[in-house]
């Protein structure tokens, strides 16, 4: 069993999570009650991960961000090195790919608190700051976490993208899905099916612990 | 939309069948039988030896070949599983013996069809002298190498042994990216993101037209020759178009075309 995959793997998810927990809820508050006519434009753009081929990114990620490209050469020069081959790169792939499965749950959230609420909030003196972490937030916070767990779980299993711009290095790019096909390209039937496993139930375990407590967190946050 | 794929599936296995008809049409002589349809799987490396292989079947029998590249050890997997394909190209020629022993490839049919060589290569803008051989490796201005990987593909077992005996390893191992395959890697290089690569030689020879990269042959006594074997498997729907692939392949005009690609028969092609 390849644990120090499994650690990069529980890593990256964090790290990608906490991105878009941070970075999501204000995507998502804008696309929920902006009333610009082009809305749609962008909701478009962050749902586009969901229809996209892994390999359209990764392709991108390669070649358009690689060193005989503009943004290759502006990325190079800031940072010394190219996305691909690191932990950085990983980590941009994995949060563009994940933002759907924050910011669309995030915004559905919001969209179930009742207007009346936030504009009372407003009236009585409240800033919009203020309205969004103690009236919106605690009325959506269902959204709020099946957002960062989808992101979280999401990035676990993501294959494709690190497939094409990892490069395999272990404790930096080799995370758990890529070291269960390297298994079952070797032959390692065996080591494969028990990673696999472990997998299985671990995504078993933090789906039903967050569903759990989000039924929970429902009836906490529902009750008078 | 599944339907809608159905559909699409349906008419473009029309299209070829519709095809494959034409050709025998207008070659009478040469299609005595009605020869159908193959799936060949073939490794990666052989991805443009593979298809002037299979423009030269096509054209002298009026089968139609449909061609899939593909990693040794996936297509290994997918054999194992029922995989409704009739010829098996490996990288090694482990696979197919595998294969063979565990009952699904025609018993007998395993051959060698070449040995496969590796080079170390660069693009042609990069500022590495790589006549000086592996000891190149140890440039500073080296951020990445690209191998393919160790653990299940051959040529990057070879570039590993290589840079062992070369006495580089150590030296470089974290520089290492590893690709699926040897053509992932070369792709790793291609795009500028590895600045140097150990690769097949079959996916940079000169009839690759990859001019855009300057190889440099790596001494065959750094590593196990790369056997490379090709099988008939046992479940094929088209048993005799599956035989006639692999005896197409061992005639001396392809034999001479794979060479041309750098994957020479043992004690033939250039060192």
């Amino acid at each position: 069993m390849n644990w120090q995959a499994i650690a990069l793997s529980l890593k990256l998810a964090a790290c990608v999570a906490g991105i878009l927990l941070v970075a999501g809820l204000p995507i998502a508050y804008w696309v929920t009650f902006s009333r610009w006519r082009w809305k749609f434009l962008v909701e478009a753009i962050v749902a586009l991960p969901l229809v996209l081929p892994p390999t359209v990114l990764g392709y991108y990620i390669l070649a358009g961000l690689g060193p005989r490209n503009l943004p290759g050469k502006i990325w190079q020069s800031w940072f010394g090195h190219t996305l691909p081959f690191t932990f950085g790169g990983l980590l941009v792939a994995s949060v563009l790919y994940s933002l759907p499965f924050a910011v669309q749950p995030f915004s559905a959230g919001f969209e179930t608190v009742d207007r009346g609420l936030i504009e009372a909030s407003w009236t009585l003196g409240s800033s919009r700051l203020v309205t969004f972490f103690r009236v919106i937030l605690p009325l959506s916070a269902a959204g709020a976490i099946t957002g960062t767990v989808l992101s979280f779980a999401h990035t676990i299993g993501e294959f494709g993208v690190v497939l094409m711009v990892g490069g395999n290095i272990p404790g930096v790019t080799r995370t758990v899905s890529i070291d269960i096909y390297d298994q079952v390209q070797a032959g390692n039937y065996g080591t494969a099916n028990r990673t696999s496993l472990v997998l299985l139930l671990f995504s078993f375990l933090v789906l039903s612990v967050i569903y759990g407590a989000n039924r929970r967190a429902l009836g906490m946050w529902r009750k008078p | 939309m599944f339907i809608g794929l159905a559909l699409a599936a349906l008419s473009a296995s029309a299209h070829a069948a519709v095809a494959s008809d034409a050709r025998q049409a207008a070659m009478p002589g040469a299609a005595k039988k009605t020869c159908g349809a193959i799936t060949v799987v073939a490794a990666a490396d052989l991805t443009y030896a593979m298809n002037e292989v299979v423009a030269n079947f096509e054209k002298a029998t009026g089968c139609v070949v449909r061609l899939s590249m593909g990693s040794s050890g996936n297509f290994l997997m997918q054999i194992e599983n029922g995989a409704p394909f009739d010829v098996f190209f490996s990288a090694d020629i482990a696979y197919p013996k595998k294969l063979e022993a565990e009952g699904f490839a025609a018993p007998g049919s395993t051959y060698l069809y070449a040995l496969g060589k590796i080079v170390l290569w660069v693009r042609n803008d990069s500022r590495l002298d790589i006549s000086k051989g592996l000891e190149v490796l140890r440039d500073p201005s080296i951020q990445k190498i690209a191998i393919a990987n160790p653990l299940h593909a051959p040529y990057g077992r070879a570039a590993e042994e290589a840079l062992r005996k070369a006495g580089v390893y150590d030296a470089v191992k974290n520089k290492l990216v590893l690709g699926e395959s040897t053509s992932q890697a070369a792709q790793f290089v291609e795009s500028g993101n590895a600045d140097i690569g150990i690769l097949a030689l079959s996916l940079v020879a000169p009839p690759t037209l990859k001019v855009q990269g300057r190889s440099w042959m790596i001494p065959e006594d750094l590593y196990a020759p790369i056997q490379q074997g090709a099988v008939a498997v046992r479940a094929s729907q088209n048993p005799e178009a599956a035989r006639e692939f692999l005896e197409y392949v061992k005639t001396p005009a392809m034999v001479a075309l794979l060479e041309r690609y750098g994957l020479a028969l043992p004690g033939k092609g250039k060192p």
